[in-house]
């Protein structure tokens, strides 16, 4: 297990270095994905700054070398003090020389330090910009969590612009609580909606795949009666449409006046319920 | 033998340091921990013979970030949800 | 959410510890970043070219001086986006502060750092001047000079440190530095040679072409070191106040 060659021996014993430099990227990723506060994410991001460095130093290493700053041997100004700094003929002698390659591994690599210096100092500056960023956000909402953040978005955009609203409201309706059979239909009806949404900004054109949709949906859920085919197929398109990407749901929503008068209703209704309700669901 | 014991411990050391500061809730210990991990990469870097990236990272990494992080979290609210 | 991101995270772990076993082994001195010809030459030549022992203060403000210029530049964009950013911010408050600070400072605190501050200062300028032959240089050297403003700032109030280092000079010192470093690229550049090509220097300075460098480096790392330290000192600043300049932490 501990012979040469074995991946234990390989990565455990010789290259511990790179080990923890992927372990600490990854505890630096995973908490830029998951964590909900953005401090958190910003010491994340640090550590997977660091981690990176780590990375670049210990690719620099050299087994006994000494550190990047010449040897009194190697150095004219320090082999001047050593020698007691005399005449021009010692200058002459002990003046700085090219180092030969042997003695070129006596060095650690100053490459990746001067990299990595710069980097660093870098790094507290864009710290900096993301922490004035972060106080940008709580003077604007007040909280740091994101979850918090992305709700108080969502509800300042459906009050700034309520067709807006209806329609993502209608688009997060099969997931919230309403119905669940509207989420199975939307899934199936996806690919017919897809279509019809191609041939969609003609109205003439509509009525006979709304209604293929229709009776596919029935059939598999068996909900309520449409009688009146009209009503009901352009309340029933507008939902599954709407659930579709908002650009395809635009036109849509604008020719008919009973479907306008419809959402609008709900949206009133809307605007109570679930901007009470739409914080608390995200936040498990 | 010696050094390598002690990058060993370094390294595991920093690994510790590193889950801790993200785990715990409250932000102004967060980033004093994340301060003692500065330090920690620091002395790794010392070990290794990187004495500009280590003079560096002391001065920067734990000392002017944990003291702008702290005058950051002054102005929020010090609890963490995670 | 944090179950879903787990896959990615690990995936991405499978193949960074997949690539890690073709990695030289670690302190191998024959691994390929050691043997490039790049750091073989400048840990070979840089006490001849530039008659600096420390060969990484020599390769970052000479051989990769354009690369460390605008290092520079970045801190101070960093520094001048937090000004822009936190400027007139505070007008609407949603959230409310953690704590409050109104205490008068501590008798003790501020005599022992009124003993220190000195002692910090110094030892930035010794870092600055003296990086050339010891670690050190202009980034390290500014930041602990930044970090004895941020003291004063601490131990009494933002304003005692405010009067001596003006938050508008701060942008003007910040800007000098960069100035400064151009500066000598350009009239290295004005007396026949490339841009930061200090050798140039020895024709107006008496100095050989090795010492030339050696000097214009120190004034490069000065550069340096102002914008760190007024950048440093402005991110404090503007952030423990969000922007405000007064009170703070």
């Amino acid at each position: 297990m501990f012979e040469e060659g074995a991946i234990i021996n390989e990565l455990f014993i010789e290259r511990l270095n790179y080990l923890i430099y992927v372990v600490l990227l990854l505890i630096g990723l995973h908490a830029m994905i998951s964590k909900n506060n953005l401090m958190k994410k910003l010491i994340g991001m640090s550590i997977f700054q660091t981690a990176i460095i780590l990375f670049y130093v210990s690719v620099g290493v050299k087994e006994g070398a000494s550190i990047p700053i010449y040897l009194p041997e190697h150095d004219p100004h320090g082999s001047h003090v050593s020698l007691g700094a005399g005449n021009e003929t010692e200058e002459a002698s002990h003046g700085p020389v090219v180092l030969e390659a042997g003695l070129i591994k006596k060095y650690a690599n100053p490459l990746p330090h001067v990299l990595m210096l710069t980097a660093i100092v870098v790094g507290v500056a864009t710290l900096g910009l993301a922490l004035a960023l972060c106080q940008r956000i709580y003077q604007g909402y007040g909280t740091i969590e994101e979850d918090e953040i992305l709700a108080k978005i969502e509800r300042e955009e459906m009050r700034a612009h309520p067709s807006v609203a209806v329609k993502s409201m209608e688009s997060s309706k099969p997931a919230t609580s309403k119905v669940k059979k509207p989420a199975t239909k939307s899934k199936e009806s996806s690919t017919l909606s897809a279509k019809r949404a191609k041939s969609n900004p003609k109205t003439k054109a509509k009525t006979a795949p709304s209604t293929s949709q229709l009776k596919s949906s029935r059939s598999k859920s068996a909900s309520s009666q449409p009688k009146t085919s009209a009503s009901k197929s352009s309340s029933a398109k507008a939902k599954p449409a709407t659930s579709k990407p908002k650009t395809k749901a635009k036109p849509q929503a604008k020719p008919k006046a009973k479907t306008t008068a419809r959402p609008k209703s709900a949206s009133t209704a809307k605007k109570t319920a679930p901007s009470k309700a739409k914080p608390r669901t995200p936040k498990k | 033998m010696g050094l390598e014991l002690f990058n060993t411990f370094i390294l595991l050391l920093l690994v510790v340091a590193a889950i801790v500061a993200l785990r715990v809730k409250d932000l102004l210990t967060a980033s004093v921990v994340f301060g003692v991990y500065s330090f920690l990469m620091c002395l790794l870097w010392a070990e290794m013979g990187a004495v500009d990236v280590a003079f560096t990272e002391a001065t920067v990494g734990a000392g002017i970030s944990t003291v702008v992080m702290i005058a950051t979290i002054f102005n929020l609210k010090r609890k963490s949800s995670d | 959410m944090k179950k879903i991101s787990l896959i990615p995270v690990l995936l991405v772990g499978a193949l960074l510890v997949y690539a890690a076993q073709d990695f030289p082994e670690w302190g191998s001195p024959n691994s390929p970043a050691s043997q490039s010809p790049v750091s073989s030459h400048f840990i070979a030549n840089t006490g001849v070219d530039t008659e600096v022992p420390n060969m990484v203060t020599a390769v970052l403000a000479d051989y990769r001086g354009f690369d460390t210029m605008f290092e520079t530049v970045v801190v101070f964009i960093a520094g001048m986006a937090v000004l822009a950013i936190l400027k007139n911010s505070s007008k609407k408050k949603a959230g409310s502060k953690e704590f409050e600070v109104d205490v008068e400072p501590d008798l003790i605190v501020t005599n022992t750092v009124r003993l220190l501050i000195p002692v910090i200062q110094i030892f930035a300028f010794y870092v600055l001047a003296h990086g050339h032959v010891s670690p050190g240089g202009g980034f390290q050297g500014g930041v602990v000079m930044g970090a004895s403003f941020i003291l004063i700032a601490l131990s009494w109030d933002l304003d005692t440190a405010l009067a001596r280092f003006p938050a508008d000079r701060c942008t003007l010192v910040a800007g000098l530095g960069i100035v400064l470093y151009a500066g000598i690229g350009l009239l290295s550049m004005f007396l026949g040679g490339e841009f930061l090509d200090y050798a140039e220097l020895a024709q107006i300075f008496p100095v050989s072409r090795e010492m030339a460098r050696y000097h214009a480096m120190l004034g490069v790392e000065i550069g340096v070191g102002l914008t760190v330290t007024a950048i440093m000192f402005s991110l404090y600043a503007n952030l423990s106040t969000e922007g405000r300049l007064k009170g703070g932490l």
